[in-house]
């Protein structure tokens, strides 16, 4: 960046994992990713009931057991053991995607390596040729929940930007990222493409807009 | 009588073809029924096709199965699961063919064959590479691709408990796939931790009824290890 650059403090991770917890109203069913997006639960208080799924068939997930607690038949889809809250439920693998795919999660949120500003999602795959390519039930969550929301950094670790005007990777789904939570800025995705709601301390729209492929436009 | 209970390994595995799909349930090593996988191994089957959620992992289980050139064909969601150096080094070379399948369709692959429904319409892959080749249907406004129903020849499962009639139950995490590789299997083959009286499991609390099970197993190994 050039000199006139603004100094900045960009959000780090428990920070953008607390955003983004912040916009989870009481009552939805959430699904979370592997990696940043499963921290968010973490900073959901447990007094705001919202109830988390798992999509190995689990419905209520808690937090992670007391070493001395663990249940080795409770695991989520990351393999990590967890619990179950009180309410919470088993279900098999077909009535869990059911769940996703039937469209009754309110709210999935999923890492990415890129997002376009028309909602597209690039996340399983890097390239054409990835020699193991693995899925998962990434394109399950991103086509079926009611709303799918990205939670990562907004460049790669050399800097080229992840909010694009189109992937570049192999696509998750089409059109349905709503809401893009980075290290640097949070960002919906409307008809119009990427409107920033809010930027991290010290940032400006014009230094958001440089490590950006994409257009932004400001939220009026 | 009825009686499903069957007394050896060797009983269990008896009459499995070569070239059989075999449906393998299990959600990293919960409710993945490793004894009956054991069991295949020792039967001898080969040039089979493993629909399973994962590729095997370090050098038992189905990564032997792999390991050992027993298995043509692995559909899956997530071969990259952790350790896969058995598929990784076969799939590199070329040995070992790869069918990725997102998983929510490979589950309801499974439901769809147990219940008679040759193939459905989903959205999920469309757009993607999932979709190449696959018939597209506007349906309501929404594009959907169509799946084909995935039935299989064997099914391996692992239960909580079992009773002669084969009426089963799960344990928590331990379900995943479970039911839907039993109801999509002509043969389904069962290990099970207990062993219940006919009457025993309240019927209320049967998962999977016994129509959908062929053999029981009794393999009392205790809880699943690391994995």
């Amino acid at each position: 960046m050039s000199e006139a650059a603004t100094t900045f403090k960009a959000y780090s991770r428990p920070q953008m994992a607390k955003i983004a917890a912040d916009d989870i109203p009481e009552g939805w069913f959430v699904n979370l990713g592997i990696g940043i997006p499963t921290m968010i639960a973490d900073h959901v208080p447990l007094d705001r009931e919202v109830i988390f799924h798992s999509e190995n068939g689990i419905l209520g997930m808690g937090p992670a057991p007391e070493k001395d607690k663990v249940e080795p038949w409770l695991i989520n889809a990351g393999k990590q053991y967890i619990t179950l809250r009180a309410g919470g439920s088993i279900c098999h693998h077909a009535d869990s995607f059911s769940m996703i795919r039937g469209g009754h999660l309110d709210l999935c949120v999923l890492g990415a390596f890129q997002v376009a500003d028309n909602g597209d999602i690039a996340n399983w795959a890097t390239s054409e040729n990835d020699t193991a390519p693995a899925v998962g039930g990434a394109m399950d969550l991103a086509a079926g929940a009611k709303r799918l929301w990205v939670i990562m950094d907004h460049t790669t670790k050399d800097g080229s930007p992840k909010l694009v005007t189109k992937c570049t990777y192999p696509l998750t789904a089409q059109s349905c990222v709503k809401r893009v939570y980075t290290n640097l800025a949070v960002i919906d995705v409307a008809d119009i493409g990427f409107v920033v709601r809010q930027m991290a301390p010290g940032l400006s729209f014009e230094d958001l807009q440089a490590r950006t492929e994409a257009k932004l436009h400001m939220a009026s | 009588m009825i009686n499903k209970i069957v007394q050896s390994m060797a009983d269990a595995m008896a009459g499995i073809k070569d070239g059989s799909t075999v449906l393998l349930a299990g959600f990293g090593s919960v409710g993945q029924p490793n004894q009956l996988i054991e069991g295949l191994i020792e039967q001898g089957a080969k040039d089979l096709t493993v629909a399973a959620n994962n590729a095997g992992s370090g050098h038992v289980g189905l990564a032997r199965l792999m390991e050992l050139g027993r298995v043509r064909k692995i559909i899956c969601s997530f071969p990259r699961s952790s350790d896969p150096v058995v598929f990784e080094t076969l799939y590199r070379a070329g040995k070992i063919e790869l069918e990725i399948v997102p998983q929510g369709t490979i589950a309801e692959r499974m439901r769809a064959a147990g219940a008679g429904i040759p193939q459905f319409f989903t959205a999920t892959g469309v757009g993607t590479k999932m979709a190449v080749g696959k018939e597209h249907r506007e349906i309501d406004g929404r594009t959907y691709i169509l799946e084909n129903a995935l039935k299989g020849d064997v099914g391996l499962v692992e239960a909580w408990e079992a009773d002669r009639w084969g009426n089963l139950t799960y344990k928590l995490a331990g379900r995943n796939f479970n039911p839907v590789v039993a109801m999509a299997s002509d043969l389904s083959i069962v290990q099970t931790q207990h062993i219940r009286e006919l009457g025993d499991i309240d019927p209320d609390h049967i998962h999977t009824p016994g129509i959908f099970v062929d053999r029981v197993l009794h393999v009392p190994y205790g809880d699943p290890g690391s994995f």
